[in-house]
């Protein structure tokens, strides 16, 4: 530490004033590349979001423990675990993170940043989208590895997974925005796991009662790994009614956290 | 008392009062935090907002900060509305909040980068480390800094922007003799190098060290604002304090005494003055000492700190 002299200071122009915000896409460059770090040196992010979907997908498509129908295991399984993964990036992880910031002031202190609230937004959905590309490359990978042969129209996928992945973002920042940090840690685990079990991720929603199976379909997570399950699996065009309960929750998702996110 | 007489680096005179608050009033609720309040930053100097707990402070800094939207009266931050005018604003002005504002995740040096990275000509990240004693811990987590560290990383991130207003919301909180010496030295140079400062505070020492202007806040109200000197001098009364042989003859020391002057002797063989204190009194005192034979030892004129002035104007019990 320097110790200056105690007394007055005089002038070295070391802090004169230079204001200034940086230009807006270098802000929400850093933004981003910040928000991501933070997502991915989380362990309990990583366990989230890699490491037990990964595992999911190599246990249930190696041992024969869900009856996932006709056809090989892993071509059933390799659609749903990426729904999950897409799940636990933009709706648990986020809202944990973002819960979190909300509590220790981080969102608080970066809204008088140079930074404004929609490039940080932006910042965050850039984050959660490079996290998906990774997850989604490695599971890939794996699945490939596991004999999976998808087949479908890549763009199809592509929009599927955005779709999913704004409509799981509304519900993660509107429960991150709303909850005490602590409710949302604990709220988001337990949703992950009943959309996981419920969401026909790795059960197929033929195996529940009939009338259960009605509701179940009008889950965000039963939408995405449905839709993409009809695209990678049986080359489906367009899943419209999937794409159309997708829409829904984001629409949803999005305006009411719009509306009820609290900053602080 | 002072080692440093602000005033050294002129106020810019004819510039814009950096804050600028009429009547502002802010509710919460049927509560109310701030019930019209008064309060004008000159340009390039630093201002220490005073008062008990929940007598309106955060609630006024924050509101200036752009935070809160006030129920009445006007507020206006380097000229600019800070709700409305929030974009241009927010460049210009650094924050340091009472606490958190990082993630925890991030890393000390990691996220002052990060912070100068949203600003056009952000000052030496390195220099600043070094400044404020966080170059050993520069890679570690926020949340395994100590609490210390951790409030000079929030300071760091308030001033790396070159802002031309700051706001320090109790910066010295919580920190050692020596990080408190580094956080007053910066406050200093800031002010010297034309920041304007605005600083909450519950050490009077502090606001006595650095400001220029103090403002005493009780009530969501301004009750007392002026340098340190003008409210130490003002309202409290000093005393003339000396100690002698026991049970002195107070009548007769009244006798010699102004007449509105009072004498008395809280303990055995001291004894107390009080009165205008000036140097006609002090010799009138040494003069009736000399004509009773008695030695005044330990003679000394005890002036009030603007401790004693704090407690005077917003009283001495606790607060809940």
């Amino acid at each position: 530490m320097t110790a200056t002299e105690a007394g007055t200071a005089t002038t070295t122009g070391t802090f004169a004033p230079r204001p200034g915000a940086a230009p807006l896409p270098r802000m929400i460059r850093a933004q981003a590349a910040l928000e991501t770090r933070m997502l991915l040196r989380n362990g309990e992010q990583l366990l989230l979001t890699v490491i037990i979907p990964t595992l999911l997908l190599v246990l249930f498509s190696a041992v024969d423990i869900v009856d996932t129908g006709a056809g090989k295991a892993v071509d059933f399984l390799a659609p749903g675990i990426l729904a999950l993964a897409v799940m636990s990036t933009a709706f648990t992880g986020q809202a944990i993170a973002t819960g979190f910031e909300r509590r220790y002031g981080v969102l608080k202190r970066l809204a008088v940043s140079p930074l404004p609230r929609w490039g940080l937004m932006t910042a965050k959905t850039c984050a959660v989208l490079v996290t998906e590309v990774l997850q989604i490359a490695l599971l890939t990978a794996v699945a490939l590895a596991l004999g999976w042969s998808p087949h479908g129209n890549p763009l199809t996928v592509l929009l599927l997974l955005l779709l999913g992945t704004a409509a799981f973002s509304g519900l993660g920042l509107l429960m991150a925005g709303t909850l005490k940090a602590e409710a949302t840690l604990a709220a988001a685990n337990l949703v992950f796991l009943l959309l996981l079990v419920g969401g026909g991720v790795i059960v197929p929603l033929a195996k529940f009662p009939e009338a259960a199976r009605a509701v179940l379909h009008l889950l965000p997570i039963s939408a995405l790994s449905d839709g993409l399950r009809e695209v990678l699996g049986h080359g489906a065009s367009v899943p419209w009614s999937d794409l159309g309960v997708l829409a829904g929750w984001a629409v949803l998702g999005l305006g009411t956290a719009a509306k009820f996110f609290r900053w602080e | 008392m002072r080692s440093t007489s602000p005033g050294s680096t002129p106020r810019t005179p004819g510039r814009a009062p950096a804050v600028e608050v009429t009547g502002l009033v802010k509710r919460y609720g049927t509560k109310t935090a701030v019930d019209g309040l008064d309060l004008t930053v000159a340009h390039g100097t630093v201002t220490a907002v005073l008062g008990p707990n929940g007598a309106g402070k955060t609630t006024t800094v924050e509101t200036c900060e752009g935070y809160r939207r006030p129920d009445d009266g006007t507020v206006r931050v380097l000229g600019l509305d800070p709700v409305a005018d929030a974009a241009a604003l927010r460049p210009r002005i650094g924050v340091m909040l009472q606490s958190g504002g990082v993630y925890a995740g991030a890393r000390a040096e990691e996220m002052l980068r990060h912070t100068a990275t949203l600003h056009a000509h952000p000052l030496d990240v390195g220099m600043l480390i070094d400044r404020l004693g966080l170059g050993s811990c520069g890679r570690t987590t926020y949340r395994r800094l100590s609490g210390g560290q951790q409030q000079r990383l929030a300071l760091a991130m308030a001033v790396v922007g070159r802002p031309e207003l700051v706001f320090l919301d109790e910066p010295t909180a919580g920190l050692d003799p020596q990080a408190r010496h580094a956080t007053w030295d910066l406050v200093r140079e800031l002010r010297a190098d034309g920041v304007s400062c605005v600083l909450t505070t519950h050490f009077m020492d502090e606001a006595e060290q650095l400001a220029d202007d103090v403002a005493i806040i009780d009530g969501g109200r301004v009750i007392a604002q002026g340098s340190p000197d003008e409210l130490c001098r003002g309202g409290a009364e000093n005393s003339l304090r000396f100690t002698g042989r026991p049970g002195l003859d107070l009548a007769s020391l009244l006798k010699a005494l102004p007449a509105d002057s009072s004498a008395s002797e809280p303990a055995s063989g001291v004894y107390r003055v009080h009165g205008k204190i000036d140097p006609q009194l002090l010799a009138t005192v040494a003069s009736w000492c000399a004509q009773n034979g008695v030695m005044p030892d330990a003679i000394a004129v005890e002036r009030h700190t603007l401790e004693d002035v704090f407690l005077e104007l917003t009283g001495k019990e606790l607060r809940a």
